[in-house]
């Protein structure tokens, strides 16, 4: 029964974060709060999702499994990775290079240094290191 | 009751998942576009968990599995030529 209750509340608690982050991602009226919600609460809800499965295959069906574990595992760690990505593309297309702050050294953002001028200063770096 | 729950939670996703294809189709910038297909990977990722508890198979979580890395690998890489023009450097 109590493991009734608790699946309940899991899957419950899951449905709402999930329809939440799909909501935010129509509802934030700037594309950088619009980031923020799925990405948040859309791995918030399958982790509901995947908990409420674990506790009704471990005491329901009585076979134990891995799996969800694994699942959570991999969204948790490519959840801010993705994130990073999307962020960073978003400056990259809507920012010009003289909106950003400076960065406070040599290089300028990542997204705007180009090919050749990397290569450079990375060829000066692994000299610089051989040296000292 | 886990079928009353089962059934707002799948009611809950599919609503999402609607949510996101209007978001692809009508999305201000790019980001928002690749954001709104993340999202519904990992909307797609919680139905088929929670189909396997429907059916009480655990047969569904490696294909959720290949759905995750397929999804993280297509966002990256979207991404990555959009910022650079190129996927492998």
């Amino acid at each position: 029964m109590i493991v009734e209750i608790a699946i309940s509340a899991c899957l419950v608690i899951s449905g709402i974060f999930g329809l939440v982050g799909s909501f935010g991602l129509i509802k934030l009226p700037d594309p950088m709060m619009r980031l923020h919600a799925p990405t948040k609460a859309t791995t918030l809800g399958v982790g509901g999702a995947l908990i409420a499965s674990m506790l009704y295959f471990d005491f329901i069906v009585g076979q134990f499994s891995f799996h969800e574990l694994m699942i959570t595992l991999f969204l948790f760690l490519t959840a801010p990775i993705t994130g990073h990505f999307i962020a960073k593309t978003h400056l990259h297309l809507t920012h010009k290079p003289g909106d950003l702050p400076p960065t406070g050294g040599d290089r300028p953002w990542a997204g705007y240094e180009s090919d050749v001028e990397r290569a450079r200063i990375e060829a000066e770096a692994d000299a610089a290191a051989r040296q000292g | 009751m886990i079928g009353y729950a089962l059934t707002f939670a799948f009611a809950c996703f599919g609503l999402g998942l609607l949510l996101n294809i209007y978001r692809v189709v009508w999305a201000p910038t790019k980001g928002d576009r690749i954001l709104a297909l993340d999202t519904m990977v990992i909307n797609a990722i919680a139905l088929l968990a929670l189909f396997g508890i429907l059916k009480g198979t655990t047969m569904y979580f490696e294909a959720s599995m290949i759905i995750a890395m397929t999804g993280f690998i297509s966002t990256v890489s979207y991404t990555r030529f959009l910022l650079r023009g190129d996927i492998i450097e």
